[in-house]
């Protein structure tokens, strides 16, 4: 079983060597791992996508090793939680001139771009869910794709919604009662 | 006015008590090494730089305070790494400081040049690179922070040389600002209501005390909980000291080697606190069939450790004093009579096969010097130990009844620790008789600190239980490889001439007889000294839990064959 983390940390060097080291020790799969800044400069946030075979067990644990490492504020586990989650693609397909139409129709159904065009390739940029992403990949796959790169997924929870927080009494926790007096107040 | 990273380096560790620091100089840390001669803190000139991390560990052990370690950049750093990983695997509150080079050469392997903190990631609590001489305040106050709070640990401090030179405007800074580390204090109230129902239904209840309760300083706590409640108290081997060994509910050290009785309670037990321990699997032995009737509530600060080996029905996280001093007066008085009972029959038949029943053959037994030297020090000595056979000898002969007397290297099983941690427990308490007990192997990884004792007047005695072999593997390989010895049959050198050669003063102890007498002397003589015993060559400890087999079935020491 897949689960999707959200962790803030601390924008320092070294940080996301610390995270990725922590999955090694601890045994775990990262499926996909992306990080950015975020509106605060400060915090970094990063969506964690990753391995869980013990399911809910597993999610702890790797929930609570997380809180272990100095520089993590946040984590919340959003798997279960509604949410938008996003995955972009570049993807360079070689395709003559005279089948480029057929390239660019299924761009269209997938609401995906061509962000350039070679003689004998097109890239195309395509942002969803991994499924629709995959989807997109199978139909493009027997007309040559040439590479491919893909950022890994980020997430956010739709509303007030919030992700779980397993771990009793630290920072997860802190930061909801911190979130609900913000919401408290007119 | 402008002050060296160096200088700001002495001013933070002097500011924060720091009174001794274990170290050895080198290229890379030269200029902390000038700067510390203007400073109130006396530096221990180690042998190897192992020794330094041991020492460090031993001091803020049997103080509580944080040690210091210090080494120069690559070989150096490289030589703390074990006892960095000793001190993460026990919680142990150490400082390390590193020097390395310049922050310009970083990255193109320079001379001495080491990725220390990549190295040590996954065994310190935290570690900090710093490459600017303004980084040196802000990051030794949250170092020190961080490795005494919440579940302490070592932190390391890698300083580049340039950082070192650096002149720079000293601001002592007042707040420690992490807003990733909080260490949580009191558990919920609501748990703390499930762990009472649960105590209240309990007919067999057991309590674990693990290092966490020496750490939290619960000892008093613990000890108003078990007697109000009634319950036996089962230790781990670092949790030996916390409750009185000689009180009725103590139970002794559980697991491997631990008493019969102790781990029958434990088995048949249906309710389990567990007070600052993590389940270790020396502690569990098989997790499948480990307590399987018994409901566990598990008090721990690290929230990493609930449900990691042994799922807890309550999981209560926060620090153990507190915890236990919220659950103490909510718990009502029981009396569990027939339990205890139960627990002390299963110790009486245990007992009949006790070594310590044993008429004198006039063979040297570890467990019967073990006692003797408990016997001679009234059992008030800290007792530090290396790893192997003599360390659980240790452990389950010197009946500790009063804490932070215990020093040894439970998680990472660290040879050679005990030599230097008694060193670095003697600057943490002058006063204190320090005993450490060594095997003939773990005593050669570290001997060559008998001089830094001898250099600092360490008055630490050193009992070599030499059997010429690499006991507990021997023993390992005497039950589950058919006796097939391979590479554990050691050739030692004359210990007495070793010592002498070192200035220390030594003596050989090769029959009963002399036993007592050479105790008697070591304790008399000021400084550092050695006792070589020559012991019995194959003998066992016992019980033993085989590694996989449940905590219940234990090998016993076999019944004595007169004649």
């Amino acid at each position: 079983m897949q689960y999707t983390f959200i962790a803030l940390v601390e924008n320092k060097p070294g940080v996301l060597n610390r995270v990725a080291s922590l999955f090694r020790r601890r045994n775990f799969n990262i499926e996909s791992l992306a990080v950015g800044k975020t509106e605060n400069p400060e915090v970094s946030r990063m969506t964690v996508v990753v391995g869980c075979p013990n399911g809910e067990v597993d999610a702890h644990k790797l929930e609570a090793n997380l809180y272990k490492l100095v520089n993590v504020i946040d984590v919340q586990d959003v798997t279960h939680q509604p949410s938008v989650t996003r995955d972009l693609a570049l993807i360079k397909v070689k395709v003559r001139p005279e089948r480029r139409g057929e390239v660019n129709g299924l761009a269209d159904i997938f609401r995906a771009r061509i962000v350039d065009v070679a003689a004998d390739s097109v890239i195309i940029e395509i942002t969803g869910t991994e499924d629709k992403i995959e989807g997109m990949i199978e139909l493009l796959r027997p007309i040559g794709i040439v590479e491919m790169v893909r950022t890994g997924q980020v997430s956010m929870t739709r509303g007030v919604n919030d992700g779980v927080r397993r771990v009793p009494g630290v920072n997860g926790n802190r930061y909801q009662e911190d979130f609900e007096s913000l919401k408290m107040t007119p | 006015m402008k002050k060296a990273g160096a200088e700001i380096l002495w001013e933070c560790l002097v500011r924060e008590g720091v009174e001794v620091v274990f170290g050895y100089p080198g290229g890379a840390n030269m200029p902390i090494y000038d700067a510390m001669l203007n400073y109130p803190v006396h530096h221990v000139l180690v042998r190897h730089e192992q020794g330094a991390a041991h020492m460090a560990d031993g001091y803020a052990r049997a103080s509580g305070r944080v040690g210091v370690a210090m080494a120069t950049s690559g070989p150096g750093a490289t030589n703390l790494v074990t006892g960095i990983a000793t001190a993460m695997m026990d919680s142990s509150p150490v400082v390390f400081i590193t020097g390395q080079v310049a922050a310009h050469l970083i990255g193109g392997d320079a001379f001495q040049e080491v990725d220390v903190t990549g190295i040590t990631l996954p065994i310190t609590k935290h570690n900090y690179l710093v490459t600017r001489a303004d980084e040196i305040a802000e990051v030794v106050r949250e170092a020190f922070y961080i490795a005494h709070s919440g579940r302490p640990g070592p932190v390391l401090i890698d300083i580049c040389k340039n950082a070192q030179i650096e002149l720079t405007e000293f601001i002592y800074p007042e707040d420690v600002k992490l807003p990733g580390y909080q260490p949580v204090d009191h558990a919920p109230k609501d748990s703390l209501e499930c762990a009472v129902t649960l105590i209240e239904k309990a007919q067999r209840p057991v309590i674990l005390c693990g290092h966490g309760v020496l750490i939290s300083n619960a000892e008093e706590a613990l000890m108003q909980f078990a007697v109000k409640t009634q319950t036996p108290v089962a230790s781990t081997l670092l949790g030996l000291g916390a409750f009185p060994a000689s009180h009725p509910l103590s139970l002794g050290m559980m697991g491997m080697h631990g008493e019969v009785h102790t781990n029958l309670a434990i088995q048949n037990s249906d309710l389990i606190l567990a007070f600052g321990m993590r389940f270790d699997d020396r502690v569990t032995g098989n997790l499948k069939s480990y307590a399987p009737r018994a409901k566990k509530i598990h008090v721990e600060i690290d929230p990493s450790e609930i449900h990691k080996n042994v799922a807890a029905d309550v999981p209560l996280v926060g620090d153990l004093k507190t915890v236990l001093t919220d659950l103490v007066p909510i718990v009502d008085e029981y009396d569990h009579d027939v339990w205890l009972k139960q627990i002390n029959e299963w110790k009486t038949e245990a007992d009949t096969r006790s070594i310590m029943n044993w008429p004198n053959d006039d063979k040297l037994y570890v467990p019967h010097l073990i006692s003797d030297i408990w016997k001679a020090t009234g059992g008030g000595a800290i007792i530090t130990t290396d790893v192997g056979q003599h360390q659980m000898w240790a452990a389950q002969y010197y009946a500790l009844d009063k804490p932070n007397r215990w020093i040894t290297s439970g998680g990472a099983g660290t040879m050679g620790f005990g030599l230097p941690s008694a060193i670095g427990a003697w600057f943490a308490n002058k006063d204190q008789e320090i005993w450490a007990i060594a095997g003939d192997g773990g005593f050669q990884m570290t001997a060559a600190e008998l001089t830094t004792a001898i250099q600092e007047g360490a008055n630490v005695k050193v009992a070599i239980m030499n059997n010429n072999f690499l006991g507990m593997v021997r023993q390992w390989q005497e039950f589950f490889f058919e006796k097939r010895y391979s590479a554990v049959d050691m050739l030692t050198p004359d210990f007495v001439k070793l010592a002498e050669a070192h200035q220390v003063p030594a003596r050989l102890v090769t029959k009963r007889e002399e036993v007592d007498d050479a105790i008697e002397w070591a304790r008399k003589t000021q400084g550092p000294i050695v006792i070589e015993f020559r012991v019995e060559r194959e003998d066992g400890v016992y019980p033993m839990v085989p590694t996989g087999a449940s905590l219940d079935q234990m090998i016993q020491r076999p019944a004595r064959v007169e004649g």
